[in-house]
């Protein structure tokens, strides 16, 4: 096993609320390896973004706070680093591409100013260099006529224009690491395919590790080497795409995958839902916290949570008591039972 | 352009050099000032206030030409009579000026502008009064609104960027300054100011004092705008993305989150600019503004008011005109510059 890029280790990320205290992130350990691409995957408040904010340190106390926990990023832990030298390495080292390219941008700035803002910032160039670096970075995002479209503000591209400069933007340092947060959420159908394999195209030309955090689990499948499904602030199950796809072993991830609409099969019956809503997070259920949704929960899940380890039945990691004795790939998940608890 | 769906607004697919398009840098400023000139009231403004604070500004050395006369002292005819309110009437170039007063005619000195807008109830020129009342009425107001725009701005931008424990104490400060009645402490610092004896006198006796006491107590409003803008900005996604991009607070304070709240700085500004004359107009008509006899164009509207009720209109009217007409511009001007700061701002202005 090479060298990590990245380790995270027993990472807890909490928030306080006037509620009480949110863990958004819980214990959670993962190796990310040079040139990886890893999806994150896992429903709305599983700790996705929490863990990437983390990494960037962009958890904002008193707020939030990492509460344990160390993570290392080229042999450093970035959590001991001063706030001058985390600036050095977010935008050089880690990049990070958001959700919403309609916001992410200053709209007070052209393009150009914030493209070349960036590389002058980290890179020791002068400014018409890094103008000549921003053009290729457009031309490489094929942005077309990018030396005039330098000169543009964001209001006058479109979404997946500026989810292209925005990709640009963060792989215009050449980082070792690219972080992007449901990049292409905010964009139609066919454009999130160009921007996907674009930005992995780019990243892989650089030997950039990506962390892809998706809800999409298409995404993931066409894109990902590796994945790792968060619930509720812990992973559940992680394991190469084709692993994790094509033989889940977690209830979660299988739920999750029964739940997607398949064009290659016939639809018999009504698409599957996993029953219930995640826990809050506020208040997390003792043992697994997917017991209270799981259709296979026995005593034990009540009563201790479940620690990551190797699958029986597959070569990934799982956090689930009956992973031994349930072949989940056999069991087929029913349209049925979905309607029943809904009403 | 002539390629088929060449004219939807996408950009060529030809080299552009081939096309002869190869795109110039263009600067921040160069965008800014070709969209606020397309802004022609802005445009206007801008002219009308250059030319008056070059006239301001000329007003001693026009007096030693001649041109104007001495703002503090009346006209007197030949026989040592004061020559007052006499209405305005063009001057026929003459040094030697003649006219009417209780049926009999009478020569004076002045100069030839000296009765354009008619004297005042002292026999002084209103015109030459209100070129110099232009010098303290814009003192009062660019000084106060320089004064405004950075207490509120420092004020503000601190307090929204450090939640807690600065924003707290800088706003109960801002509170209690907001609390202070405007008119009562102007009036009652406005008395002791000229006696603090360690002050420079252009402070205890001109309108830079009077300015710098409105500046004080006025920049409350402004610093509460820019601390909800900063409040609000500071969340935006942009401003993550810059500090994901590794930028510090000082780049996101000033390149990323000023800029976005520029156009309320600028408004506000432009108002209490505005609001600094007229205040000023109300202390010297309660008589504790710049001391007469040096003239301001608040104190030409209250004394030329009194007098206007006599039918001698003429103080009131211009002094008031070039009030509303610089205060009127300095708002054009404002609006023009918050549209240039805008870059969504695309509809050419009429």
């Amino acid at each position: 096993m090479p060298e990590p890029l990245l380790n995270v280790d027993n990472l807890r990320t909490y928030f306080s609320t006037e509620e009480g205290v949110v863990r958004a992130v819980d214990g959670i350990s993962f190796d990310l390896a040079p040139g990886e691409r890893r999806g994150v995957v896992g429903e709305s408040g599983s700790g996705k973004s929490v863990t990437a904010m983390s990494i960037m340190r962009l958890i904002e106390p008193p707020a939030g706070e990492i509460v344990t926990g160390t993570i290392e990023f080229q042999g450093e832990n970035l959590l001991t680093l001063g706030e001058d030298e985390m600036q050095e390495i977010r935008g050089a080292k880690i990049a990070m591409i958001f959700q919403d390219p309609m916001t992410a941008l200053n709209p007070v700035y052209t393009v150009g100013d914030q493209l070349i803002e960036t590389i002058v910032l980290h890179q020791n160039v002068s400014v018409s260099e890094a103008r000549k670096l921003a053009i290729k970075a457009l031309e490489d995002v094929q942005i077309p006529n990018a030396e005039g479209k330098l000169n543009d503000h964001p209001h006058q591209f479109s979404g997946g224009m500026r989810q292209r400069v925005m990709i640009a933007m963060g792989l215009s340092c050449n980082p070792d690491l690219l972080i992007a947060d449901e990049p292409t959420t905010a964009l139609d159908v066919t454009t999130q395919a160009q921007i996907m394999d674009l930005m992995l195209k780019l990243a892989a030309e650089r030997n950039t590790a990506v962390l892809l955090i998706t809800h999409d689990l298409g995404v993931v499948a066409g894109f990902c080497d590796t994945i790792q499904v968060m619930y509720a602030g812990g992973i559940v199950e992680y394991g190469t795409a084709d692993e994790v796809f094509h033989n889940p072993q977690h209830p979660y991830t299988w739920g999750l995958l029964g739940s997607m609409a398949r064009l290659d099969e016939e639809q018999k019956h009504r698409l599957h839902s996993i029953a219930g809503a995640p826990p809050s997070v506020i208040d997390l259920p003792i043992g697994c916290r997917f017991r209270p949704r799981c259709e296979f929960a026995i005593d034990k899940c009540g009563k201790v949570l479940p620690m990551l380890q190797s699958a029986e039945h597959g070569d990934q990691l799982v956090a689930c008591h009956r992973a031994d004795e349930l072949d989940l790939k056999t069991i087929a998940v029913s349209g049925e039972q979905s309607t029943e608890v809904a009403s | 352009m002539t390629e088929p769906g060449g004219d939807i607004g996408e950009a060529p697919v030809q080299p552009d050099e081939a096309l002869g398009l190869a795109v110039e840098p263009v600067t921040q400023w160069d965008l800014f000032s070709s969209r606020l000139r397309r802004h022609r009231l802005a445009m206007i403004s801008t002219v009308f206030l250059m030319l008056l604070m070059t006239v301001v500004i000329l007003a001693p050395a026009m007096e030693s030409a001649g041109w104007i006369d001495d703002p503090t002292k009346g006209l007197v005819d030949a026989n040592g009579r004061i020559l007052r309110n006499i209405s305005p009437r063009a001057s026929d170039g003459e040094v030697f000026y003649t006219e009417i007063i209780d049926s009999q005619q009478v020569t004076f000195e002045a100069s030839p502008t000296a009765l354009l807008l008619g004297s005042d109830d002292l026999g002084r020129s209103v015109f030459t009064r209100i070129i110099f009342g232009g010098r303290a009425s814009l003192t009062v107001g660019l000084v106060t609104g320089f004064l405004v725009a950075s207490l509120g701005t420092v004020f503000g931008s601190l307090a929204g960027f450090y939640p807690g424990g600065v924003d707290q104490s800088l706003m109960r400060f801002t509170d209690l300054v907001l609390g202070l009645p405007l008119l009562p402490v102007a009036i009652v610092v406005g008395r002791i100011l000229p006696e603090i004896e360690f002050l420079p006198s252009f402070i205890r006796t001109g309108p830079f004092g009077i300015a710098m006491l409105i500046g004080f107590l006025a920049w409350g409003g402004l610093a509460r705008i820019v601390r909800a803008e900063f409040l609000s900005l500071r969340e935006k996604e942009f401003v993550e993305a810059a500090r994901a991009a590794g930028a510090g607070d000082n780049r996101i304070v000033f390149r990323h989150i000023l800029p976005n709240a520029m156009s309320p700085i600028i408004v506000q500004t432009t108002l209490i600019i505005g609001a600094a004359i007229i205040i000023e107009a109300a202390l010297s008509f309660l008589g504790f503004g710049v001391k007469p006899p040096t003239p301001t164009w608040g104190a030409m509207v209250s004394q030329g008011g009194r007098q206007a009720v006599r039918g001698f209109w003429w103080e009131m009217v211009f002094s008031g005109a070039a009030l509303v007409t610089t205060v009127l511009a300095i708002n054009f001007l404002g609006d023009g510059l918050r549209d240039a700061l805008d870059p969504t701002q695309t509809i050419e202005r009429k």
